[in-house]
């Protein structure tokens, strides 16, 4: 990880969005990357549910990191990061129920995400509140966007509509793409233009 | 290009080449297609030239403009994925949606992986899965055999789905299979994709291809064996819920994926009884789809899953090395 400190504000969020890209470089947060990305709305909307969680925590890990017992340091990154994602899920509960009960156990299964407790072991204990809020908005908005071109391809492929706008009348699309199968599918060849795009530069 | 290739020994000289091979197994497939068009007249036709047209053109296209090698189209190998993909689909589907399974078994399921001799699944099964899932309306409308000359299609489930169908009614599978009998089977006069209506006509390709020693018959044989021995068993427990040997051998993709499909030199076991053990769990996992799956028919998915474990199967059952005892 990058211990440069004299590194850019710009470029903890730019890496966070291409050069760490959670889910086509790391390969983190598989589980919800293959189960919500059904439609990009979906994929958009626990892209940044996701993104919540990664900057609170992130924040309140560097905050208390220095007096954090080593022994137990995971235990207490895991029920901050809890904390969050229970937030979360009474604010989505109580303001957007109708996306709570789309994503349902995906939202509490944030707590156990890698990306999440990842950056808090990689990023967040090494460095400032400041830094570390930045490193958490840019993986999260990595996290997102990737969450949602996924969703966008596999709702496009599968159910002939964008965002929820149908452009195909009343054909039906090719239901492999919101199974499983076309989740792994699309991912794989979204992975090969994205490293190949990233090989060029 | 340099003419002289320089490999270690043995130099053993042969005249078979991957294009002869192929050529065989086209000419093997050719009764089956003749017996297809006749029943299925030229909306059969279409859907045969527009898998196999698909399947070559974007062979030659993937190899020329995205991996820019020399192009494999020359080896026959697209054109057999085309027309057993074109026997795998009802004659009825639209050509976009053969397109479309032509795209995903050459680009996805072969491509992707290298070309020829790469894949781990056949190509046109994992295009034939793919449009089922897919596409189920399309693909789950079978029609009875209009004829080439006839004009009345009917269409209806396939035996297979009659079965199911009833037995989720409560019929008992003796009713429901007295309305066939072994001979319209064989001589193919009911509904179904194409491969599976003509038993006799692949039957006589594979028997072909065995004479040409183009593959090797342990397979396919127990596959069979394994189909009649599992449906005795069930059978003879259970007349009423199950159904007997004979109607599953002739009946739905079986004979159509045992000689052709599975039979495939690249997504096979090398080895005598490595290839005894994949026709066994082909055979098995087919009667356990057909019993109990939620699919009428479970030949493709029984394949493509015994496909995935070969690799397996090739360790175990090694070959022996060349000049060992």
């Amino acid at each position: 990880m990058k211990e440069d400190k004299t590194m850019s504000k710009f470029k903890l969020v730019s890496d966070g969005l291409v050069k760490n890209n959670p889910t086509f470089v790391l390969l983190l947060g598989m589980c919800p990357t293959l189960a919500t990305t059904t439609s990009a709305i979906n994929g958009l909307s626990m892209g940044l549910a996701t993104l919540f969680v990664l900057v609170l925590s992130n924040m309140a890990i560097s905050a208390i990191a220095p007096v954090v017992p080593d022994k137990v340091h995971i235990p207490v990154y895991i029920v901050v990061i809890a904390t969050f994602v229970t937030l979360l899920q009474l604010l989505m509960q109580a303001y957007t129920p109708a996306m709570y009960e789309t994503l349902g156990l995906f939202i509490p299964l944030i707590v156990v995400n890698c990306i999440v407790l990842g950056r808090a072991e990689a990023f967040a204990n090494k460095h400032g509140v400041g830094e570390s809020a930045l490193d958490g908005l840019g993986v999260g908005l990595g996290f997102t966007c990737s969450l949602t071109v996924l969703g966008l391809v596999r709702e496009i492929l599968g159910s002939g509509s964008a965002f929820g706008y149908n452009f195909i009348g009343g054909h039906d699309g090719m239901l492999a793409f919101v199974m499983a199968p076309g989740a792994f599918l699309c991912l794989g060849y979204l992975m090969v233009l994205f490293n190949k795009y990233l090989k060029k530069n | 290009m340099n003419k002289l290739l320089v490999s270690p020994s043995p130099h053993i000289h042969s005249k078979d080449s991957t294009k002869s091979l192929m050529l065989d197994v086209v000419i093997a497939l050719v009764p089956a297609i003749i017996c297809s068009v006749v029943f299925y007249g030229w909306q059969e036709l279409l859907v045969l030239g527009v898998s196999v047209a698909s399947c070559v053109l974007l062979e030659w296209a993937i190899t020329k403009y995205m991996l820019k090698k020399p192009s494999t189209v020359g080896d026959l190998s697209a054109v057999i994925t085309g027309i057993l993909l074109a026997l795998n689909v009802p004659y009825t589907t639209p050509w976009w949606v053969v397109f479309i399974g032509a795209v995903v078994a050459i680009g996805v399921a072969k491509m992707t992986f290298g070309g020829i001799g790469q894949n781990i699944w056949n190509p046109a099964l994992v295009g034939r899965v793919f449009l089922l899932v897919s596409f189920p309306t399309y693909m789950t409308t079978w029609s009875k055999p209009a004829g080439l000359f006839g004009v009345d299609a009917v269409s209806g489930p396939t035996p297979l789905g009659t079965i199911q169908e009833g037995l989720m009614q409560g019929s008992s599978v003796q009713e429901l299979t007295s309305a066939y009998n072994y001979k319209d089977l064989l001589f193919a006069n009911l509904g179904g994709s194409a491969g599976e209506v003509c038993a006799l006509a692949l039957l006589a390709g594979f028997v072909y291809l065995c004479c040409r020693k183009v593959i090797k018959p342990w397979i396919t044989l127990s596959i069979f064996a394994t189909v009649a021995l599992t449906s005795l068993i069930f059978w003879g427990i259970n007349p009423d819920r199950f159904t007997d040997p004979l109607f599953n051998l002739l009946t739905g993709g079986l004979i159509l994926g045992a000689c052709f499909m599975a039979t495939d030199y690249v997504t096979s076991p090398m080895s005598l009884w490595g290839g005894v053990m994949f026709g066994v769990g082909i055979g098995f996992l087919t009667m356990m789809i057909r019993y109990f799956g939620s699919y009428p028919e479970g030949v493709s998915f029984a394949i493509l899953i015994m496909n995935s474990v070969v690799p397996l199967l090739n360790m175990w059952f090694k070959q022996k090395k060349f000049g060992r005892k």
